[in-house]
């Protein structure tokens, strides 16, 4: 690392007692570059053993990475804390502004400690951070005004990162989010919730800092491959037209686009809510993360009547991708694409995780068909396949809860099925409710084994598709090991950290370059053996606080429904967890 | 010839910083300390964005109100800093009605857009352009066709 550089520079932030102070510790950039790397070794020091997910002793690590202010791509943050929805390792990933303004501000890592006993916002510019009163920001209808009044008091225009709650991380819905720049998320596994425990409204990041390199040549010129490597590559030209949403249509065709919480892999109205469809039609802007020339993010400008008034309108903006789109799309059997919109700004507005939120509501509505719940549970509510209307209005009491019911909505889908049954069709994995994937045994095994549970932890669904594509068949040990081998090198993009969209791109020979240009030399190996120890860190930690992949609970529903490598064997997932897991304890030293 | 940075078509615009990194690192320097332009969003992102950069005006309000003259006129438009004579009073800072007089803050000196148009050369999506400043706009002030503010520009200074 070169002398100037601010990376190894922590700000602590205790709430508890509005006192903050800086910390330098190379030693853990050192041995763990940035990002998950020293993440995890922080969430090590700050969390303590069985931490209350929503108590003050829970930590939240927000840490970025070395090439992040110098590279293109590099424009992801990584937060960690204990999750209020699995009860255990937190991890989440978020770009907007936030990784560039936080390095920008002068720091490799912010860590949040303590809590607030009134609501407050944080500020943090360059070396000051000033604490502010956010009584009157506390239960604002919508996340977005959050934004625009922080936006419109604080300094820092163009350069600084708002990360924001709506009310579900106030109330402490388990599954709340963390809005970043309006379209971004810190979404999964409830850090919403955590910043709610804190009375944490906001943190504001700015700075505009200049970062030392280690040769002006070489860092000109290795800027100009990745460059040209990002804006040359044919899919991050299809990342930037359709975005993420351009997997609709080819999921739905090959049958695994979870559709009516998984009783098909087929949706009707695809067509419509697909990608093509939305930029079509609704298209009205895409915007990019800070320092990414891709500008993956699409919002769909809806135009709504006001029903009473005639020739008055409103016209949102409304961020969509192929997760959304799934999860209160295809899994609520919503075609009406405007309606389907109008699910997603409700739940922006409110800050909940939009996938965990429609794969709750997916289940509800089958529990209801299924007599285990009825219109007592429902608050009145007559939960439909492609009602949105009443969707919206579900929403609206998960996050005021008027009984039980929803309060044990709030917490997810596995927790709603242990009280009212129905678990065979209670699609979470880890606790986490699943991604918008069935394309056979290794997308599941990533939801499985991924050590946050998440589609984006070992990519399965990839595997699967180019096992269909190339009539390949599939073994437990091979999923295994290649959903092994991915995640270990996604633990050093997400150090550095690199968006996993350009993971093409930042091969280990560029990731080497660009490290250099840092002032940092590391071998293949070296990386290689970064990547496995991230992940075997990740793993003790879970394993301390509980997790057993002997205890995996398979959701029936995954075994029922065909994917397109036909039907999945159970046996076949279990051998394949076992496998992965002697994995990482093998070989991850 | 004269150039200056021309901002083609703001709608374009997604907010990606390519042109601000570019800026600094056409110093050598990674960050954006040395950026001499600036992109915001209009007042929230889903309004779209905003790209603040010297539009190279022929009578510089900044250069006006430099009580050492440090902000040497550079014909037809805009202007040179000479860093030896400038006090780090910000008077031209606060003078620029676009906002695009950044700040050196390690100096206490204006960092001001040179017109070399290193930055267009990393917009995506051809927001940026380097254009010839010939001949000289013979209305002043017509701010509204032109870069500073974001505003789309409908060919000005186009050549004879
Ligand atoms: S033209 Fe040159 S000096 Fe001006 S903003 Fe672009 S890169 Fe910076
Ligand atoms: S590089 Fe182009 S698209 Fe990106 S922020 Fe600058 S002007 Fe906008």
């Amino acid at each position: 690392m070169l002398p100037h550089d601010p990376l190894p520079r922590i700000l602590y932030i205790d709430l508890s007692r509005r006192r903050f102070w800086v910390a330098e510790r190379p030693d853990l950039f050192e041995d763990g570059l940035g990002g998950a790397g020293v993440a995890i070794r922080l969430l090590e020091e700050e969390c303590p053993p069985g931490a209350d997910p929503l108590g003050p002793e829970n930590p939240v690590i927000l840490a970025v990475g070395p090439l992040v202010g110098l590279f293109p791509m590099a424009s992801k943050t990584v937060a960690m804390f204990q999750s209020p929805h699995t009860g255990n390792l937190g991890e989440s990933h978020a770009g907007g502004r936030s990784a560039v303004a936080i390095r920008m501000a002068g720091y490799g890592a912010i860590i949040l400690r303590g809590a607030s006993p009134t609501p407050v916002y944080v500020v943090v510019e360059d070396d000051s951070v000033y604490f502010r009163d956010a009584s009157a920001l506390w239960g604002l209808r919508s996340s977005a005004t959050v934004g625009r009044v922080i936006r419109e008091r604080e300094r820092g225009a163009g350069v600084r990162t708002i990360m924001r709650i709506g009310r579900a991380g106030e109330r402490g819905v388990t599954y709340a989010c963390v809005v970043t720049e309006t379209y971004r998320h810190f979404g999964r596994l409830g850090l919403g919730a955590v910043f709610g425990s804190k009375k944490l409204k906001a943190l504001v990041v700015s700075g505009r800092r200049a970062l030392p390199v280690a040769d002006r040549r070489a860092y000109r010129e290795a800027y100009d491959a990745i460059f040209q490597a990002a804006t040359d590559s044919p899919l991050m030209q299809k990342y930037h037209e359709l975005g993420t949403a351009m997997n609709v249509l080819p999921l739905d065709a090959i049958g695994a686009l979870p559709t009516r919480n998984l009783r098909s892999g087929r949706f009707e109205g695809a067509e419509a809510i697909s990608g093509e469809n939305l930029a079509r039609n609704y298209l009205g802007r895409r915007v990019a993360c800070a320092h990414c020339p891709v500008a993956c993010i699409h919002l769909a400008a809806l135009r709504i009547p006001y029903p009473n008034d005639p020739y008055f309108y409103k016209t949102v903006m409304v961020g969509y991708d192929h997760e959304p789109i799934y999860a209160v799309g295809s899994m609520l059997g919503i075609a009406d694409v405007a309606g389907m919109l109008q699910v997603l700004d409700e739940v922006e507005a409110v800050g909940l995780d939009v996938m965990s939120a429609g794969v709750v509501l997916a289940w509800a509505t089958e529990a209801m068909e299924r007599g285990l719940i009825s219109l007592k549970e429902t608050d009145g509510l007559t939960l439909t396949w492609g009602d949105w209307e009443t969707y919206i209005r579900a929403v609206g009491r998960i996050v005021d809860p008027p009984n039980d019911f929803y309060q044990a909505l709030g917490r997810g889908v596995e927790h709603a099925a242990s009280l009212y049954g129905g678990a065979d069709f209670a699609l979470a994995f880890g606790g986490n409710e699943m991604p918008g994937y069935h394309t056979g045994p290794a997308c599941h095994l990533t939801y499985l084994t991924g050590a946050r549970h998440s589609h984006l932890d070992s990519a399965g669904y990839s595997l699967d598709q180019r096992a269909a594509a190339k009539g390949e068949a599939l073994t437990p040990e091979g999923v295994a090991e290649t959903l092994l081998e991915e995640e270990r090198w996604r633990q050093v993009l997400a150090s550095l950290v690199v968006c996993f969209f350009a993971r093409g791109v930042y091969t280990p020979e560029i990731v080497q370059r660009a490290l250099a240009v840092a002032g940092i030399l590391r071998s293949a190996d070296d990386l290689a053996r970064i990547g496995a120890e991230t992940l075997t860190r990740k793993h003790a930690f879970k394993t301390r606080e509980g997790f057993d992949p002997a205890q995996l609970r398979i959701p029936r529903r995954i075994l029922e429904t065909p994917s397109p490598l036909g039907r999945l064997e159970e046996n076949f997932l279990r051998q394949a967890i076992v496998r992965f897991f002697m994995g990482t304890e093998a070989n991850g030293q | 010839m004269a150039k200056r940075l021309s901002v083609i078509d703001v709608d374009r615009c997604v907010g990606c910083q390519s042109c601000m990194f570019a800026c600094a690192r056409r110093l050598g320097e990674g960050g954006l300390a040395g950026a001499c332009i600036g992109v915001r969003s209009a007042g929230g992102i889903r309004r779209g964005f905003v790209v603040v950069v010297c539009r190279a005006c022929p009578d510089p309000p900044c250069a006006r109100v430099c009580p050492t003259d440090a902000l040497l006129l550079r014909p037809p438009g805009g202007v040179r800093l000479r860093a030896d004579l400038c006090i780090g009073c910000g008077n031209c800072a606060e003078a620029c009605p676009f906002g695009a007089v950044f700040w050196d803050r390690a100096q206490n000196k204006p960092q001001i857009c040179v017109y070399c148009g290193y930055c267009a050369r990393y917009c995506p999506y051809e927001v940026l352009a380097l254009e010839d400043l010939t001949p000289p706009p013979s209305i002043r002030g017509r701010d509204g066709e032109a870069a500073g503010g974001g505003v789309r520009k409908e060919a000005p200074h186009a050549p004879p």
